[in-house]
């Protein structure tokens, strides 16, 4: 049986713990607002973008640019992951860093394949599986980050496929489906995988009638560096959001948890106390009689 | 003052934010292939940008521009979508920031080291220049 004084000092620790969770959670949903904010801002870009490179590649026809050929024997690939710099946020690196092992052990078994690092998590999982690391950049995720980051990673990543160091890019970062949900991702980027076609014949008749300039193969070639950078984009904005999310999910667990706690501890305190006070009473009343006696 | 019918729409659109979204008279853009003028029903196109200033007056007929960092346009009769990958409009143009970018780029074409990437420079002093003059014409149409 713990003492009493025990126990005060327990529940004590166990109150300022909360204070820490809360105060994290409500950090952490201010920051999903400003993550969810730059979300819809970018909204409007990528659709456009979508639309256009889709009537292009209807236009111009596909194997017009190298960034669109598949390698015929995939030695080297690079696998970019989106993770956290800071943790407390539930299973959301581990799941993350499952879903490269995952990657690694299926689709890339028996590959050379190199890392591109955003957050800390995702580097500290590289470094100690050994794994060879081409490029770093922490303090992206989770926080305001402008356009040009996407753009400076996305065309390292070109370069080097077109040098032809690597074979092919692929993209692992958790796409947020909801507040309770956020789902691992692997995509691939380059080679860029068949850009699906604008559905409706109405509308492919509409934009065929655009003049180009230059050419429209010439503009397609211009627009799929840009896809890359807007995917990559992309993957960040949806792992920021993703990672306060989770970490909101994961803090408000934690504050529950403390609440049981604390009714649990907050009950053992009060019959530790109730049976010391009977005790005494026992003690005095017994010591009363005695005297009378 | 315009007809409402003679206005089109102009969208400016970065990654980051939409930069403008408004009806205006007339849009001149910094095309790859050369500038190009847009007045309403203008036959559908799609053009690469350069680096350089979108200009267009607005509809009260007050000329305006706009930085843009080079991306694409598509022209429609009736509307006008720019994707940059970034653009600022000229009342919002960091000076400080463009005159470093401007030094930057100068030292970084004096020291001439072999790792040099040529174009990269080029773009980093062709966009400073840019904003610089700019932003003075800015203050130019101020003063007058």
């Amino acid at each position: 049986m713990p003492s009493l004084k025990d126990v005060k000092r327990k529940i004590g620790g166990i109150k300022k713990t909360r204070q820490i969770t809360k105060a994290m959670n409500m950090v952490a949903a201010s920051r999903l607002r400003g993550c969810q904010l730059r979300s819809e801002a970018f909204r409007p870009y990528a659709k456009k973008f979508g639309e256009v490179l889709g009537s292009l590649a209807e236009r111009a026809g596909e194997g017009s640019s190298p960034l669109l050929a598949p390698r015929e024997e995939v030695q080297k690939a690079r696998v970019v992951i989106c993770t956290s710099d800071r943790g407390l946020c539930g299973g959301f690196n581990a799941n993350l860093t499952g879903a490269v092992e995952d990657l690694l052990e299926g689709e890339l078994a028996g590959k050379e394949v190199s890392f591109v690092c955003f957050g800390k998590k995702g580097r500290d999982w590289a470094r100690k599986e050994k794994k060879e690391i081409a490029a770093r950049h922490l303090g992206v995720v989770g926080g305001r980050f402008p356009f040009a980051v996407a753009s400076k990673a996305g065309q390292e990543l070109i370069s080097a496929f077109l040098s032809g160091s690597v074979d092919e890019v692929y993209v692992v970062y958790a796409e947020f489906r909801s507040m309770s949900r956020q789902v691992p991702v692997v995509q691939k980027v380059l080679p860029i995988p068949p850009i699906p076609k604008e559905g409706t014949e109405e509308k492919a008749g509409f934009m065929a009638e655009h003049l180009c300039e230059p050419s429209a193969s010439a503009l397609l070639g211009s627009l799929l560096p840009k896809n890359v950078f807007v995917q990559i984009y992309k993957a960040l904005l949806e792992t920021s959001a993703s990672e306060h999310a989770a970490r909101m999910t994961a803090m408000d667990n934690a504050t529950k948890a403390c609440n049981d706690m604390l009714d649990e501890l907050t009950l053992a305190y009060n019959k530790a106390r109730q049976a010391a006070i009977t005790k005494e009473l026992m003690d005095i009343v017994g010591g009363a009689e005695a005297l009378k006696g | 003052m315009a007809d409402k019918t003679d206005l089109i729409h102009l969208e400016v659109v970065t990654p980051e934010k939409t930069v403008v979204s408004e009806d205006v008279q007339t849009v001149v853009g910094p095309g790859s292939e050369g500038e190009f003028g847009v007045l309403t029903g203008h036959t559908p196109f799609l053009t690469t940008l350069k680096i350089g200033s979108l200009r267009y007056k607005d509809k009260g007929g007050a000329d305006r521009c706009v930085f843009i960092n080079g991306g694409f346009a598509e022209v429609l009769p009736r509307k006008v979508t720019v994707l940059a990958e970034s653009a600022e409009r000229r009342r919002d143009i960091d000076l400080t920031r463009a005159k470093a970018a401007l030094e930057r780029a100068k030292k970084r074409l004096e020291t001439k080291g072999d790792d040099l990437d040529y174009e990269r420079v080029h773009d980093s002093l062709l966009r400073a220049q840019t904003r610089l003059s700019l932003a003075e014409s800015r203050a130019r149409s101020a003063m007058q």
